[in-house]
Parts: C-alpha cells; structure tokens; sequence
C-alpha cells in the first residue's frame, strides 16, 4: 500500500496551485460519487442493518453464537501471516541482496500464482493434499501423519491455503522496502566493526519493517474474511466467519445478525491493525 | 567468520528455492491436471470417469480437446471477460482523472479523499460485500451483471488511482505549461503531451484491474444474483462435479498472463536502454 513515498520529498511539480478551485474536484468528482455511494453509504447500511429487530443484542448475540468461529478465524489468519513472515522475509532477503540477475526472473515467480484464478489454485491445494496422494504419503512415512491419518479437513490444511493464497502479498512488500534501502548504509557498518547479524539488527531489520507492517496487513486482513480456504480444504470443525456469512446471506431473516458479525469483522481487524501499528511504531499507514 | 557467512547464506539459498517451489507445486498441479482423466479401471479392463478430478487417474488430452464441452462453463469464463472488460473502461476512467487531480494539483481534503481511496484495501473482501448486498437489498435494486459491474468497480478504481499516481508522480507538469505558451490548445496539450507521458502506467493499472475483475469472488459472489461469473461457476459445480476442463482453463489464462507481462516486460527494456 502506501507504505514508502513519506512526507519529505516532493518531486517536482507536485502541489501546483490550480488557477480555478473547481478544477481538481471535478477530476476527483465521478471517482468520489461512485466511491461514497458504494462504498461509505453501503457501510452506513452495514451499520443500521446490525441494528434491526433487536438492536444492540444482535452483537451480544454475534460472541454468544460465533464466539468459538471468531476466535478460530483470527487464530487462523494471525497464524498464517506469521509462517508468511517466516517464509516470506528470507525470500523477499534473498532477492533483494543475493538474487542478482536472477532478481527479476525471481519476482516473476513470487507473482506466478496470482496468474491462476484464485479458486482454480486453491482446488489444485486440494489435489495436493487429497486422500492418499503425494503430500499425504510423505507425511505418513515420515511418521508425522498416522497410517490413516489426513490432512484435508484440518486446521492445518486451512491454514496451509491461506498462507499459500497471501504469501506472494507479504514477500512483495518487503522485497520493495529492502531494495529501498541505501547500499551505502550497509557498507558504513562493517566499517564501524558490525559484523554480519548486528548489520542486520540494527540497519537492514528497523529499514525494512514498513515492509513487513504492510504484507502482514496484506496476508491478515484477507485471510480474515475468507471462506473459501475453509470451505473448500476445511470441515465443519474448520469454519471461519466468512463461511457463516456465505451460509446465510441470502436469508432475510439472519440478515440483521450477518450484519453485525461482519461489522464485529470489520472493528476487530481495525482495532488490530491500529495495535499492530504501535507496537511496530509505524506511523506511515496511510 | 567466511567459512560461516558462506554457509549462511547457502541455507539462504535453500530456503527460498523451498518457498518458490510452495509457491509453484500448486501451479504446477494445474497444469499436470488438465492432462488427467479422473477415474478408474474396472476388473475387467473397461475405465469408469468420475467426476472429481482430485486424483490422478490416467493421462489424456480429452479435456483440451473437449474444452467447451462442459456446461455453462465457456460462457461463463466469456461473462467474466466482458464484465471485465466493462470494469477496466469504467474504473480506469475514473481512477485516472482522481490521481490527476491527487498528482497534479494541491487543495484542501486532499488527505480525506486519500483515506478514501485507502480504505476499501483495507477492509475484508466479505465485509465490503455484504455491506454491499446490504444496500442492494434495502433499496430493492434486483442483483445481476450490473451490480457486480458496480461492486467490481468499487474496489478497482483505488487499485487504479494508487498505481497510476505512483508511475506519474516523477512527471514534470511544466512541460503543459510549454505546450500551451507555443499555442496548443487544451485538448492538444493533453492528447500530445500529457497522454502519451502518462499512458504506460494506465496501462500497467488497467492489466491489474482486468485481472482483479476476472479472478474476483467474494465480492462478486455475494452480488451476482443468479448470474454465472466464472469463478461463480468453479463454486457452485463444485457440489456435483470438478471437470478437468476447469484446470483447461486455468492453464489457458495462466499462458495468456505469461505471454502478455513478459512481452510487456521486454517491451518497456526496450524503451529505456541501461
């Protein structure tokens, strides 16, 4: 997202005052109008919906009813960004540092995946993972899998997809604030007696957090509000707020209560995100 | 201390060649699958088909020569490009007079309409959806292509905005002010000048969204009423059968995606010689 770019520099050119007010709001004026329409009003909808036939008991009644599917959907999507972290950073490191004249050809396969439909390649995880195939053998023989065990409708499976659905979001954006990062810098410090893991302490890690804030945003807030990870890799016992919603959003009657679990969604994703924000001390998230 | 920097960075080395090959061994099943006939061989020698190509059955070229062959399925995939292509011409429309205006000019709410444009990536596909439908539903407006052409263009105009004033936020604005001092008129200086400065990134912004547009499904799915998106399609047949015309396809627009952001890729080496 936004991350990089700062207040500071001002290229060129930027900032000209326009010699007629007007002129800049009707540039802006077709984009906004479809923008509050289907995009504010609809949340204000959202909002009023939550509160039909009960008022505010439908949220008492979101953690009442939901309250295990809440706690499973973030559990799942807080641990799949972390393994995207673990998978990703090395990644995102060794192309930025290592790759060379690789580099472009390996950016080239980190976006690979978002070139097959995005349930075409969550059926081929199911392919993968299906009854006794290879992945299944594997950990059966490695003894990590019982003789009959099975990975399809696990927390493990749902958790596995999603994280192979949103690395590519996480590995991108640390790539970039990696790249970003002055060379020079990390030549001054070996000259100030750093050695390798404190260079990358104190230099490369604080540089390329931006980064991670913005893929970790990238990975958790649309592993949040999936359903199709669940549905198509998951059990019952492996459902996520998403599913509940996909489940009843036709019926008239469980709107009103669909309604406030997705605006529950809605607040703890944000409240998340601005925690997340301060304990990572990034202040650049707009 | 080289022995020991070598060596990390040897394991460096394999941890990324394992993360790519995660990242390619599903890409790889699909394209191995759409050469899969699912299915199995009978005591006496005659093949049974099944339906759900999960497992490997035999080798065959069947779905690739059969590929319009399962119902509904080509028509769609076709839906899905038209919508797309509706989606792009809107969006990029739009999304590039907001980053014009965001680019060039300074005024007062700017930093409002920026969280404007954010906010919609920041949020659960399934929220924005929902809130959507929710709408939908309260002004009674009956759900079909128009509404998933409205939802698609939602989220697709701040992907275009944000793009668009990234590639054209180096760009010197003076040079209008050249074109018009030697007697280019408005409309001049921008299809001269501006346009042809700006277009290799609107470009770049209207392939992401065409991509975005044909890949959607939450959102889309939650407003299309009875009609068929592709994706759409993958979703609801899965309840009855998974044909491998299904993986035809992926590889099909997986190729096509290839070809255009490699020959895009060369195209733009071309134009700035290092």
């Amino acid at each position: 997202m936004a991350i990089g770019g700062g207040a500071g520099a001002k290229p060129a050119g930027e900032g000209l005052r326009p010699s007629k007010r007007w002129v800049p709001w009707v540039l802006l004026g077709p984009g906004l109008v479809w923008l509050s329409l289907f995009f504010v009003i609809p949340l204000v909808e959202l909002g009023r919906g939550s509160l039909k036939n009960g008022g505010l008991s439908n949220f008492s009644n979101v953690f009442s009813d939901n309250g295990e599917v809440i706690l499973r959907t973030f559990l799942y999507a807080f641990v799949a960004t972390l393994l995207a972290v673990i998978l990703g950073y090395p990644l995102a490191y060794f192309i930025a540092m290592k790759a060379g004249r690789f580099k472009t050809l390996l950016l080239a396969a980190v976006v690979l995946p978002f070139f097959v439909t995005y349930l075409i390649r969550t059926l081929a995880w199911k392919i993968l993972l299906f009854g006794d195939g290879p992945v299944v053998a594997f950990l059966r023989w490695t003894g990590m899998l019982s003789r009959n065990g099975e990975v399809l409708n696990t927390h493990a499976a749902v958790i596995g997809a999603l994280l192979y659905n949103f690395l590519p979001f996480m590995v991108l954006p640390i790539y970039v604030s990696l790249d970003k990062i002055d060379r020079r810098l990390l030549e001054a410090a070996p000259d100030l007696y750093a050695d390798g893991r404190r260079t990358f302490l104190a230099v490369t890690l604080p540089l390329s957090l931006p980064g991670v804030f913005a893929g970790s945003l990238l990975t958790f807030i649309p592993s949040c509000g999936d359903f199709v990870n669940a549905e198509l890799l998951g059990g019952d016992r492996q459902r996520m707020i998403g599913n509940i919603i996909e489940k009843n959003f036709l019926r008239d009657n469980f709107r009103p209560q669909m309604s406030a679990l997705s605006f529950v969604l809605m607040l703890l994703i944000l409240g998340g995100v601005l925690l997340y924000a301060r304990v990572l001390g990034t202040e650049e998230l707009a | 201390m080289k022995v020991g920097r070598r060596w990390s960075s040897r394991v460096l080395g394999a941890w990324s060649g394992v993360v790519v090959a995660f990242l390619f061994a599903p890409i790889f099943v699909v394209v191995l699958f759409s050469f899969n006939e699912p299915g199995r061989k009978l005591a006496n020698g005659t093949w049974v088909t099944g339906r759900y190509n999960y497992k490997w059955g035999r080798f065959s070229l069947n779905a690739w020569k059969e590929w319009n062959a399962y119902p509904g399925l080509t028509s769609a995939f076709y839906r899905s490009i038209r919508i797309a292509l509706v989606v792009v011409l809107i969006s990029t429309i739009l999304g590039t007079l907001m980053s014009l205006a965001l680019v060039k000019y300074r005024f007062k709410g700017k930093g409002i309409v920026n969280m404007l444009l954010i906010l919609p990536l920041t949020m659960p596909e399934i929220v924005l959806g929902f809130s959507l439908l929710t709408l939908f539903v309260t002004a009674n407006v009956s759900r079909g292509v128009i509404t998933i052409v409205i939802a698609h263009v939602m989220f697709c105009v701040s992907y275009i905005t944000t793009t668009v004033k990234a590639r054209i936020r180096g760009f010197d604005w003076r040079l209008e002010e050249a074109a018009a001092d030697l007697g280019a008129n408005p409309w001049r200086t921008f299809t001269r000048v501006t346009f042809p400065i700006i277009s290799p990134g609107i470009a770049a912004a209207a392939l992401l969204t065409f991509a975005l547009s044909l890949d959607d499904f939450i959102i889309t799915y939650l407003n299309s009423g009875r009609v068929e998106t592709f994706p759409i399609k993958i979703w609801i047949t899965k309840r009855s059968s998974i044909p491998p015309q299904i993986n035809v396809f992926g590889t099909v627009v997986l190729l096509v995606s290839l070809v255009l952001s490699v020959s895009g890729f060369l195209a733009q080496r071309r134009r700035t010689p290092t």
